[in-house]
């Protein structure tokens, strides 16, 4: 097999790298590396020529370190001492690693970040240094930021492809903040999203925005999945439109576009807060082709009773061939797949440690 | 005399395989100690403190048989001739 597509998983209890050609019907799976750490952030990026592998590894005892592998994970590197270190003023030291994106293809040496305690952080190097984003990290609002229940976590970052200046991030429990400028000021984008937990149901910021997804074409149209509350903006996030039309239930924690359609995105519905399992005990994937009009569920293959199992906010995937492969695991360890864009579902493995987040690649051709 | 500090297994690679680091100078407290070990094994210290100089919250350390938890933390007094051991937490999950 010759491979082209990568399936990152991380789990509590290290990484795993799934690799498969373009028709997607045979896996071979790697790992785990850094067995017994957690990993909740990784990333493939190739820009510049790279084909590297970053990882946020947690070790419950050590703390949290950036690890990288230029060779698909058979050897790994990365700075040896902690390269993301909260500035001694601020008070803070680092947690996790929730969030690593590769930044715009005209910067190809920008990486983010996005860590707990909430902050955003860039490297400018390839992800080998980190330096903090000083207009969120001193943000006036951070002292009213209550932590969810993954704690104080930047979880979510989102790029405007056409506009350097611009991009947005979600923090639990925060809310959605976007700037315009760089970097040096953050605004919260909030209007008409719900807090069910707060006495203000409409505050300016506080919200439990648990995953924000959108497609580069139409970088001004985002869903966001809520704590309760599903929505869609056309505005960069200047204002929500409840679009929970239909779902059996608007909690949940994953979010993703399709990879060529702007108007479609896949969710997995979860009962309730108090209640963190798939809606109905049925794994059903949710998808609308309308940009949230309508949605429709997507269960062949996929266990339909006596399913209690739950997906974190980056256990759903999707990956860029033309019919499109979407992916998501379990707290349970389960990871499934889908090679035509969520219509048949297949499992890739059933017994791996519970699934934190999953991410694809599609090699480039050498 | 030098004051050791012993290191676990998961801590060697970052000082170039050693399990026991030997520090010559005097050192009063486990804070002293760990600044000395951090200007040759600065991804060493990474590990055990944080970025504020804390200890982690999943990390033990002893001086001889007791818990600097039970003494007076990193300030804790150190003797010439004392071994520090640092020593990862029973948990997990």
């Amino acid at each position: 097999m010759n491979p082209s597509t990568l399936v990152l998983v991380g789990t509590t209890k290290g990484a795993f790298v799934l690799s498969s050609d373009d028709a997607r019907e045979e896996w071979t799976v790697d790992g785990p590396h850094f067995p017994g750490e957690a990993v909740y952030s990784m990333a493939f990026d190739q820009r510049a020529g790279r084909s590297r592998l970053l990882v946020g590894v947690h070790s419950n005892h050590w703390g949290a370190t950036i690890r990288f592998s230029d060779d698909l994970g058979r050897s790994w590197s990365g700075p040896e001492r902690q390269a993301i270190r909260f500035p001694e003023s601020s008070g803070l030291s680092l947690a996790q690693v929730w969030q690593l994106l590769p930044g715009r293809a005209e910067e190809p040496d920008v990486v983010w970040a996005g860590v707990e305690p909430a902050a955003l952080f860039r490297s400018d190097d390839g992800g080998e240094s980190w330096a903090p984003v000083q207009g969120l990290l001193e943000h006036e609002h951070r002292p009213r930021w209550m932590p969810g229940g993954g704690g104080l976590c930047l979880h979510t970052i989102v790029l405007d492809p056409a506009n350097p200046d611009r991009m947005a991030i979600a923090i639990s429990t925060a809310g959605f903040y976007r700037t315009d400028d760089g970097g040096a000021t953050w605004q919260p984008r909030n209007a008409g999203v719900r807090c069910v937990f707060l006495p203000d149901k409409y505050p300016e910021f506080g919200q439990c925005v648990h995953k924000v997804t959108h497609h580069r074409s139409r970088p001004e149209r985002l869903f966001l999945q809520n704590h309760w509350g599903l929505y869609r903006s056309d505005d960069w996030g200047d204002s929500w439109q409840d679009i929970a039309n239909g779902v059996p239930s608007d909690f949940g924690f994953a979010i993703q576009a399709h990879p060529h359609d702007p108007d479609t995105v896949y969710i997995i519905p979860i009962q309730s807060d108090e209640f963190r399992v798939v809606a109905g005990a049925q794994l059903r994937v949710y998808r609308t082709r309308d940009a949230g009009a309508t949605w429709g569920a997507l269960d062949a293959g996929l266990p339909q009773e006596h399913a209690f199992e739950s997906v974190l906010r980056d256990g759903l995937a999707v990956d860029t061939h033309r019919r499109a492969g979407v992916y998501f695991g379990t707290r349970s360890g389960k990871l499934y797949a889908s090679n035509d864009d969520g219509e048949r579902w297949t499992t890739l493995a059933d017994a791996l440690p519970p699934i934190c987040c999953v991410k694809t690649a599609v090699l480039a051709p050498t | 005399m030098a004051v050791s500090v012993v290191l676990p297994r998961a801590l060697t690679p970052y000082a170039h395989g050693l399990g026991t680091v030997q520090l010559d100078a005097s050192c009063a407290t486990v804070r002293d100690a760990l600044s000395q070990v951090a200007e040759r094994w600065p991804a060493l210290v990474d590990r055990v403190l944080t970025e504020q100089g804390e200890l982690r919250r999943h990390v033990n350390i002893f001086v001889g048989d007791e818990s600097i938890t039970f003494l007076d933390g990193l300030s804790t007094a150190i003797d010439e001739g004392a071994t520090i051991t640092i020593v990862p937490a029973v948990s997990g999950g």
